[in-house]
């Protein structure tokens, strides 16, 4: 049994993205879902500042101090992309326009709150960015995180202890060993990795886990 | 009509001391480092800036906090994105040593109390940070089931922004994602002060290819642009 590598666990969630979607990658490992984007899922990617159709920018291509994504990579445009100022980007994220967000997180509770953004120590510098506006307004909130942290705590849990980012806003959480939905009834684990099983992925977990009925295992 | 101004000095006199200045930019695209830099040559001071971020590295925001001018910050993403490339470190140090004030606001929520500045609305209920701490000490509201934080406008005496083409009238449009805040904070500011890569005569940006239209613009400087490290 091996935990999905940073870039497995990003090529899992770039195959689930529906096909056609309006989607925004969050600041860190979510950025890595771009990579592994087919172009024939038509997904049209979006970026905080305005940008609506871009892609990671192709070998050889030269940067453009104008042309960026939300974490300062540069990027490239598609043919048909548009770019807009800050409150039509926002009107897009906070009005329900995107179907899809892919965020990090430091914790995800039972209810589907979301800790991402400030890890609450006092000498910490807050960044919010513009996560909150993502998680309150994406038709579809996706989770992508490690399942425990480099302490080896469990970020699934009952309610969150690090200040939140949203209340309620999580739909699914991707874990370097487990796919999670979180429900009415709670988290249900819809895969796990190759030699998971649903005793040894609740030990590594802070809050109470159901198996679905047709929980599959995760191929690479 | 002239707009135009022949340098960044005059493009930047008569701000007065406690001004409150909105500075346009997102990482490495809009920014308007010349006007910033050219603050510095002024005895301005006590002044609250507002800004995506809070630094851009060796030029813009840092060196404006190191010169004592800048009382606050307020800004969405306060610590350097990449522990790497530590564009924020003279913010950090000096909001750690309790030299400077920090608010901290949701993006789109700064968008968003801009344009109600600009477009001359009253505040206004967002479902961005309800439940969270940066709703504390505000008033919320639950309509229909869904929960709200009302936000204030941020008017501003001042928006230092960077364009591409400029005419005399004002008439401004961005390189690519070089626009991100400009338009708004031209918007919500009393004085928006555009510098621009190329002025060109009145009548060339074709009408409905303007991106700011002149009436939000007061003063053009056209300058060399030193584009930051993406």
């Amino acid at each position: 049994m091996s935990p999905l590598t940073r870039d497995q666990l990003a090529k899992v969630v770039a195959n689930d993205i529906p096909r056609d979607s309006y989607a925004n990658l969050g600041i860190g490992m979510p950025t890595l879902v771009a990579k592994y984007l087919r172009p024939e899922q038509g997904i049209v990617l979006h970026s905080e500042n305005g940008i609506l159709g871009m892609i990671g920018l192709p070998d050889g291509q030269s940067k453009d101090a104008d042309l960026i994504n939300a974490s300062r990579e540069a990027v490239a445009l598609l043919p048909g992309a548009s770019i807009t100022d800050h409150v039509v980007s926002f009107a897009m994220m906070r009005g329900g326009h995107l179907d899809i967000t892919i965020l990090g997180g430091f914790q995800v509770a039972v209810s589907g709150d979301l800790a991402n953004w400030d890890t609450g120590e006092p000498n910490a510098i807050p960044a919010v960015g513009g996560a909150m506006d993502l998680v309150v307004g994406a038709k579809q909130v996706y989770v992508m995180m490690q399942h425990n942290d480099k302490g080896g705590r469990p970020k699934l849990v009952e309610s969150c202890t690090y200040p939140l980012t949203g209340v309620g806003v999580v739909d699914r959480v991707y874990t370097d060993l487990a796919i999670i939905d979180v429900t009415s009834n709670g988290f249900v684990v819809k895969a796990m990795i190759e030699g998971m099983d649903l005793a040894g992925l609740q030990q590594r977990s802070a809050a109470a886990l159901t198996l679905a009925p047709d929980c599959k295992v995760i191929r690479v | 009509m002239n707009k135009l101004v022949s340098n960044l000095a005059q493009a930047v006199v008569d701000i007065a001391d406690g001004s409150t200045i909105l500075l346009g930019g997102f990482g490495t695209s809009g920014q308007p480092i010349e006007l910033m830099q050219a603050l510095l040559d002024t005895d301005v001071r006590e002044l609250t800036l507002v800004s995506n971020s809070s630094g851009n590295g060796p030029t813009g925001i840092g060196p404006l906090i190191e010169a004592g001018k800048v009382r606050k910050l307020i800004c969405t993403f306060a610590r350097s994105p990449n522990s790497l490339n530590p564009t924020a470190a003279v913010f950090e140090a000096h909001y750690r040593a309790g030299k400077v004030e920090l608010e901290i606001v949701p993006q789109g929520t700064l968008a968003e109390r801009l344009r109600a500045a600009g477009a001359g609305m009253g505040p206004f209920f967002t479902p961005t940070a309800f439940g969270t701490r940066l709703a504390e000490g505000k008033e919320t509201r639950v309509i229909d089931g869904k929960g709200y934080v009302l936000e204030q406008p941020l008017p501003a005496d001042v928006a230092f922004i960077k364009a591409h083409l400029a005419d005399a009238l004002g008439n401004l449009t961005y390189r690519f994602a070089g626009r991100n805040f400009a338009p708004v904070m031209a918007m919500a500011a009393r004085l928006t002060v555009a510098q621009v890569d190329r002025i060109v005569p009145v009548g060339d940006i074709e009408p409905e290819f303007v991106m700011t239209p002149g009436i939000f613009v007061q003063r053009v400087v056209e300058c060399e642009h030193v584009p930051l490290d993406p």
